[in-house]
């Protein structure tokens, strides 16, 4: 019974960890649409920024993916 | 055959994920030839088809194969000279080989019923500690004691260093972690859901839209599993740069 309620709130947990992933696309949505509204506005300068650009969204993304490891230690881990 | 695996009402959308051995039997060894070593080895051929005998020609104008491995060549070449500088060229082999390794993992993981190695963490854990440990080596090796002024940020002001310092250290460790789980959780999680999409296909009402479902999300794979090859490797440039030029 113990156990059960133990894993329950596991699962519980690694489902809500799940909204961290949220937090992940509005991070990667700021960068690329930023970038987009910059590039429009002198695209010749555009082309040597995306792998900038490309950076950003990985540092933005890696906090969405601590989210999916708190997920995964909840699953199995705990 | 096809009817028999379409026909398949209930399989788990984590079951393309399994390590197997591949010749039958249960218990896996490490040196076990399972569908991982497979599919490792596939990717390693293919890269050595596309980029060894598509340039065997060596020809003034390039057939398509040699055109292709010439533009692979070329585009990492520029990532690496644009993102970790001229004096990062030296380490461009490195580079090149990650990419291409994770680029066709990828790719050999969208055909239907195979293998996506690059999906495992402890596949991409291994790839990501081999860049930390030597990027750190390296910025040791070339800098000596004075690499730790990395995490000492001079443009600051004085009260906030330590504090800056301690941020830095917690992100430079937390580096393998996310370079690693970036790749594997994007693979997995992309892959499942084709899976999950191909198990609604059973199901005749919607079938036609999970069908026209797996074909855009299939596409999308597609460009995710470019990125993803493109985003490893251009981390690995950066924390490159770091190591060769660790003053801010």
């Amino acid at each position: 019974m113990e156990g059960d309620i133990v894993q329950m709130g596991a699962y519980i947990g690694a489902g809500l960890a799940c909204t961290g992933m949220g937090g992940a696309a509005v991070g990667v949505g700021h960068v690329v649409g930023n970038f987009l509204s910059g590039a429009l506005r002198n695209p010749s300068a555009a082309g040597g920024q995306t792998a900038t650009m490309f950076i950003g969204i990985a540092f933005a993304e890696a906090l969405g993916i601590f989210s999916f490891l708190v997920a995964l230690l909840l699953m199995f881990a705990v | 055959m096809a009817t028999e695996e379409e026909g398949g009402l209930v399989f788990h959308p984590m079951d393309q994920f399994i390590v197997k051995p591949l010749f039958g039997g249960d218990v896996i060894h490490w040196y076990t030839p399972t569908n991982v070593t497979l599919w490792m080895f596939l990717t390693v051929l293919s890269i050595s088809a596309l980029l060894v005998l598509g340039t065997r020609g060596r020809a003034v104008v390039p057939t398509r194969v040699q055109s292709v491995a010439e533009l692979a060549y070329g585009f990492v070449y520029k990532m690496v000279e644009d993102v970790a500088g001229k004096d990062g060229v030296k380490y461009f082999p490195y580079i090149m080989t990650l990419f291409m390794f994770i680029v066709f993992a990828n790719f050999l993981g969208l055909i239907p019923m195979s293998f996506t190695t690059t999906s495992h963490i402890a596949v991409t854990a291994v790839m990501a500690m081999a860049v930390f440990l030597s990027v750190t080596i390296l910025g040791f090796v070339l800098h000596g004691v004075s690499f730790l002024k990395l995490f000492w940020i001079s443009a600051a002001p004085l009260p906030l260093r330590p504090i800056l310092a301690l941020i830095e250290v917690i992100s430079y460790f937390v580096r393998p972690v996310s370079h690693s789980i970036r790749l594997a959780g994007n693979m997995m999680a992309g892959h499942a859901v084709i899976k999950v999409f191909a198990a609604f296909a059973a199901v005749a009402v919607i079938s036609p839209l999970s069908v026209l479902a797996i074909t855009a999300i299939y596409a999308l794979e597609v460009l995710v599993s470019f990125i993803q090859a493109y985003v490893f490797a251009i981390l690995t440039c950066v924390y490159l740069k770091d190591a060769l030029h660790p003053h801010h």
